[in-house]
């Protein structure tokens, strides 16, 4: 037993974190937000160089092969960098899905290696969301119909954009005639493939949401030292203290369990999905949180268009719907914690 | 003990609600953060005023109808029931006037109340500064005595609806020598003045709801000043402090919100029985609103017996801002992955003011003072806690 994460994959964690850092300044995302697309192709090259598409993409395909566990880092960096999901939709969720495709499926070696080099953006449409996030600027749409995987572009499809309160995302209806050409495997096959890939989109929305929460933590905290009212920095009083100290213990406890259900998804556990589930409700919470108190202690400023805070607040509040609302993923909690014969109490927490 | 109203206030109520069903705005207005939607708002306050409708509380002369307390919480409560607009003058209307009728000349009064009555006059208000912000008596925007004017030099900032507003009001500092609480007078001036550049800052929602306003040499004759020099500090605090705890936010703001949020949630019931803590925060939500109202109609009859309100105008500020917030973090998760769509999104539905009640709710515990300082001002004066 050992919980915690390899050297090598805290390393790749701060290389990515030392790129952001540079790359992803907020002023850089606001003018990206700001464009049709939202999307950026020079930050796709970059993120390409910094071997990101191809994380989990299998050596075979010319990726790393790596899995959730490494991905599970790096998600809460993209984050806290207010990344949009595109990159994790393609790199993540979408290889997810083409890997798991029977080997006879023409399109995944193909795509697998276009993902790996940075060279396609997918986008995937499923029921649990109404809507399919960046499906105008995808180059592949992977689409669920009756549990069967479809394929098509978004030119053969019906889009209609969905302005949300989040500037960085781009949500499309997206109206499609399923067909023999655009079905790529039957519900037999698909049916394990979509569970495991909806899971995963859920696990690295609550990743997400805790960078999310920790950058607004983090941005409440600098905050509070610098600005001073009563002749000493706000920080000082305590009920600032108090506010951010709670976020900060939400974000602390949210950390394992994202971090056992990444562990759970890599090796198949049969309670994955309730794990997935716990993590997304503890990181949406840990992220509300952290949007009310961190806006609290930024005061007016923080209700502006010009305070950072804000990108970073609408996009918590948005992701915390995507791929389950946190109510879809408590129920799922509840019906694995009150279901006949569930391992429970001291021992039951590994297996 | 009288919980029933009178026929007075039951004849009251219906003339109110056939009025506002005869005069509503045919089409929902802009946004008052807009100049289109700004204007429309103040037309709108013109048309209330023909039947003494935008300030009912005051009297007749001035262009109210001389209702008590009991009154304006009905007429409230039809306004809201109606969903009539938001108030763009609320800022004259229920923070300045009351302090106009206590501590204004009578040549005051008569100046501005009956103008801001009719919105000839919209008002904004002055009192945060960049450095002033929870710590007001930190003011340091100057207006120095120079014969019958004063100069004005310094820089206010969040000054709400500044940017399409007439005049503002606000607390300058008229003894440079002096520090905190003293040597402030509250001032009244036009906000078009020579040497006012007036900088819109945007909101949340992208629009311009408040403004930082920049005072260069701006002249102001000393007959603008209001009470007396130097003690700014008492007019703003002291003064009808029940309009101030009471009147900003009516429990029916609130009660229309519970209504509409039950409303919601039983269209939606199927998916949002997905996790019982909805369900528990509707209710929970109606009977804070209720509670909300049933305080407020408490501190309205004692204040009609003669009463005072103290420090439970701060009680007041974190009940309905904190109950606003849990009201609309319920409606988000109700509307789930739709919640975040804009009103101009083709699939928006039901999703309506939602958002943006949502967003607005994030200033409530901040603006009005923040409910930091409400906890501070209840633990120490009216619990008597020692000071940090
Ligand atoms: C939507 C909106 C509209 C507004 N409209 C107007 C307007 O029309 N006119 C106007 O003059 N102003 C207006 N304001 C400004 C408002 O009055 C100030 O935001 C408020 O007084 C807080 O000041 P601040 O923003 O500088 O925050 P700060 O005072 O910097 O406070 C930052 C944080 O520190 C906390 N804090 C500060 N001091 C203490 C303490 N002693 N103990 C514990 N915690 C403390 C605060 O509670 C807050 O959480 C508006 C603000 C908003 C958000």
């Amino acid at each position: 037993m050992k919980f915690t994460f390899e050297p090598e994959q805290f390393a790749f964690r701060d290389a990515v974190r030392r790129f952001l850092v540079v790359e992803a300044v907020p002023e850089v995302l606001r003018a990206f937000w700001e464009t049709q697309s939202g999307r950026s192709p020079e930050m796709r090259a970059k993120v390409t160089d910094q071997g990101l598409t191809a994380l989990s993409v299998p050596e075979a395909f010319g990726g790393m092969g790596l899995n959730d566990l490494d991905w599970i880092l790096i998600l809460q960096e993209l984050g806290y960098h207010g990344i949009p999901e595109s990159l994790s939709d393609s790199a993540y969720l979408g290889v997810d899905i083409l890997r798991n495709l029977p080997d006879g499926v023409a399109l995944k070696k193909e795509w697998l290696e276009r993902i790996a080099a940075g060279k396609a953006r997918i986008a995937v449409g499923h029921p649990v969301n109404p809507f399919v996030a960046d499906a105008a600027i995808a180059d592949l749409l992977l689409l669920w119909h009756d549990d069967e995987v479809h394929a098509t572009t978004p030119d053969a499809v019906k889009l209609t954009l969905q302005p949300s309160l989040d500037q960085s995302r781009r949500l499309y209806r997206v109206e499609w005639q399923p067909s023999a050409a655009t079905r790529v495997c039957d519900a037999a096959t698909g049916a394990p493939i979509w569970r495991d890939a909806c899971d995963r989109a859920a696990l690295s929305v609550a990743s997400q949401l805790r960078g999310l929460a920790k950058r607004m933590l983090d941005l409440g905290v600098d905050y509070s030292a610098q600005r001073k009212q009563f002749g000493r920095p706000v920080g000082s009083f305590q009920a600032l203290k108090h506010h951010l100290a709670n976020v900060a213990v939400a974000v602390e406890f949210a950390g394992p369990v994202i971090h056992r259900a990444a562990y759970s998804m890599a090796h198949g556990h049969p309670q994955r999905a309730a794990h997935v589930s716990h993590a997304r409700v503890v990181a949406g919470e840990a992220a509300w949180l952290a949007a009310r108190n961190s806006m609290q202690a930024h005061g007016a400023m923080g209700y502006t268009w010009e305070t950072d805070l804000q990108m970073f607040m609408k996009h918590a509040w948005a992701l915390d719907s995507a791929w389950g609302t946190r109510a879809f993923h408590k129920s799922r909690v509840t019906a694995a914690v009150l279901a006949d014969g569930m391992a429970l109490g001291p021992g039951a927490t590994f297996i | 003990m009288k919980l029933e109203y009178t026929e007075g206030q039951q004849a009251f109520r219906a003339e109110v609600r056939v009025w506002l069903a005869a005069h509503m705005p045919a089409q929902s207005l802009d946004s008052f953060d807009t100049r289109e939607g700004f204007e429309q708002h103040r037309a709108w306050e013109r048309t209330l005023s023909t039947a003494g409708f935008s300030a009912v509380t005051w009297p007749k002369v001035l262009g109210g109808r001389g209702c008590d307390l009991i009154e304006w919480l009905i007429f409230e409560e039809e306004y809201w029931r109606a969903d009539a607009p938001l108030r763009v003058n609320q800022n004259g209307v229920f923070l300045l006037a009351p302090t106009l009728m206590e501590y204004g000349s009578e040549e005051q009064k008569q100046r501005f109340l009956p103008r801001m009555a009719r919105a000839d006059d919209i008002w904004a208000q002055g009192w945060s500064e960049p450095g002033a912000g929870s710590d007001m008596a930190a003011i340091r925007c100057k207006a120095v005595r120079d014969g019958d004017d004063y100069v004005i030099n310094g820089q206010k900032i969040w000054s709400t609806r500044a940017v399409f507003a007439d005049w503002l009001f606000g607390l300058f500092r008229t003894d440079p020598a002096s520090e905190r609480h003293r040597g402030l007078s509250f001032i009244l001036l036009p906000l078009k003045l020579p040497g006012i550049e007036v900088r819109p800052i945007r909101q949340l929602d992208g629009l311009p709801g408040f403004a930082e306003i920049f005072f260069d040499d701006v002249r102001v004759p000393v007959a603008n000043r209001m009470g007396e020099e130097g003690a700014g500090w008492q007019v703003a605090m002291s003064t009808a402090g029940f309009e101030r705890g009471l009147m900003l936010r009516s429990p029916a703001r609130f009660q229309r919100t519970a209504q509409k949020l039950v409303e919601l949630y039983k269209r939606h019931q199927a998916e949002a029985d997905a996790d019982p803590s909805i369900r528990d925060a509707v209710v929970k939500s109606w009977m804070g609103a209720e509670a909300y109202a049933l305080a407020t109609y408490r501190i309205a009859s004692r204040l009609a017996a003669g009463g005072k309100i103290g420090a439970e105008a701060s009680m007041n500020k974190i009940y309905w801002s904190e109950l606003d917030l849990l009201m609309h973090e319920t409606a988000l998760r109700i509307l789930g992955a739709r919640a975040e769509l804009l009103p101009t999104a083709p699939d928006a539905g039901d999703v309506n003011g939602w958002l943006d009640g949502f967003l607005f709710a994030q200033a409530g515990p901040i603006y009005a003072g923040t409910n930091e300082i409400q906890r501070n001002i209840i633990a120490e004066r009216m619990l008597g806690m020692p000071r940090a």
